[in-house]
């Protein structure tokens, strides 16, 4: 039900929502779509994937010899040239169709800023229903950077014509994961 | 007013970029903002954004406190400036000490209130602004047109023009492409830049936390690619708690561009991690300019709840037409006028002022709500308290504060028109007084004002009395109306009276900030209208019962009479509109309506005091159904039709092109018959159709009742 309005919000603001049982699955999906996307260790084709819960889990070595073009490290000039940004959100919210992340580490901010994808990964069940629900939750005394993502970058300040992609990703990927097992 | 401010009025009006780009996203706000509202309780949730801002307002100063407080134990510095020029020198200084050549912008109102770009880069620094609005603004020179859409006035081919020559290479008018670009150009100088600057749209005192919105992503590469990061922060934005971010951030987004949330929401609470690694210099300055000594004024704090959603811009008549560069300064339309008088200076709201035709739109749709148009009316008040009348602002005023000597001018101008009138109108005038009838033909002047026939009229008994208020309008220039009215009433078992003492309400006056003049006009009203003891005062009029329920008691009480305000109190309590006393009167059984047969379609227009002020639209239209008439609605049925009292001789270029908007759109409803409850929209109306030569009717709900009563 949550996740119903969840997906439909996010998905009439043109964010792609995947939805996945467990963790394997999700990891399955990440794979195909980096391939589908012609991951290469090439400027402008490399994938980065920010540290969190699912990402610290993995055995990246050999993920990323799996998936040559795949770096777990996060520098500001790998971010400058990567096509794929990869995080993970903290929650949702259901009827804005967003996601939320503390981003007080460099790196969320460099995977969901720069690249022309940002792909991120949401527990399911970390959906909440609003923004009141939201500030509820969150302490700035720790999290010194928190962003809420709704949809790809977008404008209309030419002729109010929406364009999407101006300095921001120009697509928002979130793959939902009901079951994120041990992590999450 | 200066000729220079009729010269870029001109200007304005005749670009067809400003006026077709600004007209057609006006029109089609009313449904998208609607659409983004859906299943949501507005005026719950304005009264708590007002509620929120405004005891926030109370207490800016330890709020500040607070703020500074939380943030700085978390590494930030937080500067709290009284001037611009504090603002400016800070942050050169800044940039001086830690080697800074190239700035990245995010939008900030605060910047560019202060001009602070021009001082930068007067001291040798680049700045890029890197919305994409003001970006291309930056580039052609120019200022802002609207708040929220600063490039709204040029089309993709300027665009493209402006962008090509700043990346010498020839782009075509694509917009995605343009959009490519901007993305690229940008893009080196994020990377490139030491120090971003942007503005916030709410900082929370509790927990030290900004909050910036935007939709393209630039503000978190703003305050994320360069090691120090200045948050520009005007002392309003503050609020106390951070869950009473809750309704700005519901609201803004859906005011301002119809989403339901930007695209990006960043929260800040101090110096995150720069991508090197070290931690972020971050400084935040709190920037007073004036907003204490506005949150310390009884009438002006309210604007301090502004969120700048430039809503009240997207609904303006006015705004529509003429756009920011004449409408406003930094600040635009009629929220911008009232920043400016304050935050630059009084005079400057001198000559925007006067743009505002008091049709009340702003006012309905304000998140915050503020009631901008009675603030540009205290505007006017202090603007005229400050500045010596002139000699014929005084003559006109001593003859409508005289009321002998004005009926008598009356009389005599309905004799000296007598050369130009025909069929009840004025089409031309001499050539000196041409101006005035070149957009609509102009009603004669009535050779017997109904305060004469009044007294030849059948004056039948009743068990209820009412006195009538005629005003100006319906007295010398529509008596036929105010017979209609008596004849209604009449039918419904009313007896009513026409007390002669009755004079203008003062709405000329009142409107131009003369409120003691005004004040003049009520209390000889008030005297006239409670002499007979009456069941009702009732006025076909909507600007009269306006005054008449609520302005004579503000101008009492505002120039300091108020031993007269039990009586203005008295009168606002008789005091009601023709339909909603005839609506009552039918639904009490006292007047039956039979449908007449054959009747004209008509389309109604809603009179912008009629609708916004005193609440009433439904009960005009429900007797006209009642009375056998069809509706054909129009679009923009409430939109103001350019009248405006004495805004038409004042502004007559902006207002004939208002009410060609309107008549377009009486044309368009396919009725044959222009229902209204208003002598001046009848006016203005019939006035402009007649001089288009179209042969629709006008006429006063009044007058349709009483035919189907006959
Ligand atoms: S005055 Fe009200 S409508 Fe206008 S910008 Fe401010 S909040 Fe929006």
């Amino acid at each position: 039900m949550i996740f119903d309005l969840f997906q439909a919000r996010a998905e009439a603001v043109s964010a792609e929502v995947h939805r996945a049982p467990d963790r394997a699955a999700a990891l399955a999906f990440i794979n195909e779509f980096l391939r589908a996307e012609d991951l290469a260790p090439a400027p402008g084709s490399w994938a980065i994937w920010a540290p969190g819960p699912l990402a610290d889990a993995l055995d990246q070595r050999a993920l990323a010899a799996n998936l040559p073009g795949l770096s777990f490290q996060v520098t500001r000039d790998l971010a400058a040239q990567a096509k794929v940004g990869i995080s993970q959100a903290q929650w949702g919210l259901a009827n804005t169709g967003s996601i939320v992340a503390d981003s007080t580490q460099v790196e969320q901010r460099l995977v969901a800023t720069l690249p022309w994808i940002h792909l991120a990964i949401l527990p399911t069940n970390a959906i909440l229903p609003d923004l009141p629900a939201l500030l509820a939750r969150i302490d700035p005394t720790t999290a010194l950077y928190t962003t809420i993502v709704t949809g790809p970058s977008r404008t209309a300040d030419i002729e109010r014509v929406l364009t999407i992609g101006v300095h921001g990703p120009e697509r928002l990927v979130i793959v939902c994961v009901d079951d994120m097992g041990e992590v999450g | 007013m200066a000729g220079e401010f009729k010269r870029q009025i001109q200007a304005a009006l005749a670009n067809p970029n400003m006026a077709g780009a600004l007209g057609r996203f006006s029109e089609a706000y009313a449904a998208s903002r609607a659409k983004a509202y859906e299943g949501i309780d507005f005026e719950n949730l304005r009264a708590r954004v007002a509620e929120v801002k405004g005891r926030a307002a109370g207490h800016l100063d330890e709020l500040a406190a607070r703020f500074a407080a939380r943030i700085s134990a978390r590494g930030a510095r937080v500067f709290r400036a009284d001037s611009p020029q504090e603002v400016k020198d800070y942050i050169l200084e800044l940039a001086q000490k830690h080697g800074v050549k190239s700035v990245v912008k995010s939008k900030s109102m605060a910047s560019e209130e202060i001009h602070l770009n021009a001082h930068l880069k007067e001291h040798g620094l680049n700045v890029a602004e890197t919305d994409l609005g003001e970006w291309i603004i930056q580039l052609a020179g120019q200022r802002p047109s609207h708040m929220v859409m600063p490039a709204i006035h040029l089309t993709r081919q300027e665009v493209a023009d402006i962008f090509s020559k700043e990346v010498h290479e020839r782009l075509e008018s694509d917009i995605p492409r343009l959009v490519k670009v901007a993305r690229r150009e940008l893009r080196e100088k994020f990377l490139g830049a030491e120090m971003g600057i942007s503005g916030a749209n709410v900082a929370v005192a509790e927990t030290g936390t900004l909050i910036i919105i935007t939709n393209e992503g630039n503000a978190r590469l703003v305050t994320t690619l360069p090691n120090i990061h200045v948050a520009i922060v005007g002392i309003e934005k503050l609020i106390e708690k951070l869950d009473e971010a809750a309704p700005i951030l519901t609201a803004l987004p859906k005011s301002a561009t119809s989403q339901l949330l930007t695209s990006y929401v960043t929260m800040i609470s101090g110096p995150a991690p720069n991508t090197d690694g070290s931690p972020k210099e971050l400084h935040v300055i709190l920037m007073d300019n004036r907003r204490s000594e506005m949150a310390a004024d009884p009438k002006f704090r309210e604007a301090l709840q502004c969120i700048r959603c430039a809503s009240c811009l997207n609904v303006c008549p006015v705004f529509r037409l003429v756009g920011g560069h004449v409408f406003g300064d930094v600040y635009t339309g009629g929220i911008g006028t009232i920043l400016t008088a304050w935050f630059d200076q009084l005079k400057k709201s001198e000559d925007i002022q006067g743009l505002c035709i008091g049709c009340g739109n702003c006012r309905e749709v304000c998140p915050a709500k503020i009631d901008i148009p009675a603030l540009i009316q205290e505007l006017r008040r202090r603007l005229d308290k400050e500045q010596p009348r002139s000699l014929s602002q005084k003559a006109v005023y001593s003859v409508v504060n005289n009321r002998g000597l004005f009926h008598s001018l009356l009389r005599a101008a309905a004799k000296a028109q007598k050369p130009f009138a025909q069929g009840g109108f004025i089409r031309h005038l001499p050539a000196f007084l041409g101006g005035l009838t070149e957009f609509r033909s102009l009603p004669t002047i009535a050779e017997t004002p109904l305060r004469d026939r009044f007294k030849a009229l059948p004056r039948p008994k009743g068990d209820r009395k009412a006195a009538f208020f005629a005003g100006c309008l319906i007295d010398f220039a529509y008596p036929e109306l105010g017979e209609a009215v008596v004849k209604v009433l009449n039918k419904a078992g009313v007896e009513v009276i026409f007390p002669q003492g009755q004079t203008c309400c003062g709405a000329p006056a009142r409107y131009s900030g003369a409120q003691d003049v005004a004040a003049g006009n009520a209390r000889d009203n008030i005297a006239a209208l409670t002499a007979q003891k009456v069941d009702y005062v009732v006025s076909a009029c909507p600007t009269c019962t306006v005054a008449l329920k609520h302005e004579f008691i503000q101008d009492l009480r505002e120039t300091g009479q108020t031993g007269e305000i039990g009586a203005a109190q008295e009168l606002a309590a008789l005091t009601v509109d023709f339909s909603t006393l005839v609506k009552a009167l039918a639904d009490e059984g006292r007047l039956e309506l039979k449908p007449g047969q054959g009747l004209a379609k008509f389309t109604y227009h809603d009179s912008c005091h009629l609708k916004r002020t005193l609440g009433v639209w439904q009960e005009p239209r429900e007797l006209l159904a009642r009375a056998g008439y069809e509706a054909a609605e129009m679009f923009e049925s409430d939109m103001c039709c350019g009248m405006g009292g004495s805004y038409s001789l004042k502004f007559p270029e902006i207002s004939a092109p208002i009410l060609a908007r309107k008549l377009d759109n009486v044309e368009a409803s396919g009725a044959r018959l222009v229902a209204l409850d208003c002598p001046g929209c009848l006016m203005q109306i019939a006035g402009g159709l007649d001089k288009r030569g179209v042969t629709i009717k006008v006429r006063h709900t009044a007058q349709l009742l009483a035919e189907v009563l006959d």
